[in-house]
């Protein structure tokens, strides 16, 4: 579980965070949600440990990641798994060796048990056999899911997700969102998704928070928002006539 | 501005200076710079240095027109300027050029594509994993490099002396053996490694800290170069000062 209080972050005299609380709870995929420039990546980067909040605190299972020093967020860090939106690949490793660098930097296992483990993520996201490839020589939607089997390698307690389904054609968005969800529940591992793409809202939403003006506007689950009279929510959500035309259907 | 640079670039090296993770990728890491600015830029070293050897000789037999100082002068003079300041400086800064931009932008481009930030993640110091390997093949290759630019120094003056007649083979190698001190070589190994160390730290310290995207990637390249060549030169007269 990741607890967030009083979340604020700054950069000079821009306010990106006000006073942010949340829960969030593990088997479930927790949405953070919001309009460009809402704060929602900033958000994650203050619970990730890449930004440093003004103010607040973070907890990973009770334990209060925002007071602790690089070396003490060592052993939480190799819990954490995460999915950038631009896939964040090494480029001069290949497929493989992205996928085994954690486990060679902190694991003892032998060669061959990383090749196994490497295998095994990479049929986990359907990607089997890709071992040899170049990050330059993957597709937008391949590149996320072998930024997936890196998350997964170290078997992560918290999975973040940074917009996974941008730049992605629908099918494959879906299939993303997919797998998202089924690792949350094969892992039963706390997960973040920080997105804008609807067809998540609606599909993976178990939790959402909606981010506006860099509060928490409001929060609920994917049903709910349905439901919602929150005008700045709905503004954001049905902005669009197909989905506002989905809208009045499922009402 | 200075004084934030400076201070920042010192917490960098703090960083980049703790204890590393695992050893064992660290020192693949190693070897894999050591060809990189190593074998990668010797090619270039031979060249230039060949040359500036031949032209130099050239030079000093043209300055040199006198009856009363023999022609071995000219081995000597051409021996202790390449030992003593072309060999290593020069070196210095064509290497500043070639791997100091190069070190900027691959680390750079890591840091705009967020592979820094997923280095973080995931536990790893990322300053040591990237810039230690790197700052230890600069110290370790650089004096390796000046070392072949002087004997290519020394080479190309004989070749490029004898070939115009500046001066004849046997007064060049008289020179060049001639009251030899054996400390200008210690002079120009010091310079060697302190030259090593700022062209891998400065420009690695640009890259880490780029925010934006390529055309910052790009501006840190060439602010990681014009910064270390005045840094070079700036230690050079320090070490010149020091030593001699």
């Amino acid at each position: 579980m990741i607890e967030i209080k009083n979340i604020s972050k700054s950069f000079g005299e821009n306010t990106v965070l006000k006073n942010i609380d949340a829960v969030f709870e593990p088997g479930k995929v927790s949405l953070i949600i919001g309009g460009s420039g809402s704060g929602k990546s900033t958000l994650l980067k203050c619970i990730v440990g890449l930004h440093k909040p003004d103010e607040g605190q973070v907890f990973f299972d009770k334990q209060e990641f925002t007071k602790m020093d690089f070396e003490e967020k060592i052993p939480i860090r190799k819990e954490i798994g995460m999915l950038f939106q631009n896939s964040a690949l090494f480029d001069s490793m290949t497929v493989e060796q992205n996928i085994v660098f954690t486990l060679d930097m902190f694991s003892e296992m032998s060669r061959k048990e990383k090749v196994e483990r490497a295998n095994f993520c990479l049929e986990r996201v359907n990607l089997a056999g890709k071992n040899k490839l170049y990050p330059a020589e993957l597709s937008g939607g391949m590149k996320k899911r072998v930024g997936i089997a890196r998350a997964i390698s170290m078997n992560p307690k918290y999975l973040f997700c940074d917009e996974p389904n941008s730049g992605l054609d629908p099918a494959t968005a879906i299939l993303i969102d997919e797998l998202i969800q089924e690792l949350t529940e094969e892992y039963q591992c706390t997960t973040i998704v920080v997105t804008h793409d609807m067809n998540s809202v609606m599909g993976i939403g178990e939790y959402i928070m909606f981010l506006y003006g860099g509060q928490k506007f409001w929060e609920g689950t994917n049903e709910d928002i349905l439901r919602s009279d929150v005008q700045e929510l709905n503004d954001f959500v049905f902005a669009s006539p197909l989905m506002k035309a989905a809208r009045e259907v499922i009402k | 501005m200075f004084f934030f640079h400076f201070g920042e670039y010192i917490l960098l090296l703090k960083k980049v200076f703790k204890k590393p993770e695992k050893w064992k990728i660290y020192w693949r890491e190693i070897l894999h710079e050591m060809t990189e600015i190593g074998v990668g830029s010797v090619g270039l070293i031979i060249i230039i240095s060949t040359f500036i050897g031949a032209v130099m000789t050239m030079q000093i037999a043209f300055q040199l027109v006198s009856d009363l100082i023999p022609n071995s002068v000219i081995g000597q003079i051409n021996r202790d300027s390449n030992i003593l300041e072309l060999g290593p400086t020069i070196s210095a800064l064509v290497l500043m050029g070639k791997v100091g931009s190069s070190i900027s932008s691959q680390i750079g481009s890591m840091r705009v594509t967020e592979q820094i930030d997923a280095l973080e993640i995931m536990g790893i110091n990322a300053a040591g994993y990237l810039i230690l390997p790197k700052v230890i093949a600069g110290v370790i290759m650089v004096p390796a490099l000046v070392t072949v630019a002087i004997f290519c120094a020394l080479i190309g003056g004989l070749v490029g002396g004898s070939a115009t007649g500046a001066v004849s083979p046997n007064d060049y190698i008289l020179g060049i053996r001639d009251s030899f001190n054996g400390f200008t070589v210690a002079v120009a190994m010091v310079k060697a490694f302190v030259y090593g160390f700022f062209i891998t730290s400065i420009p690695a310290y640009k890259g880490f800290f780029v925010r934006g995207g390529a055309l910052e990637v790009g501006q840190a390249g060439t602010k990681a170069v014009v910064v270390g060549c005045i840094v070079i030169l700036a230690s050079d007269y320090l070490i010149t000062a020091m030593m001699l």
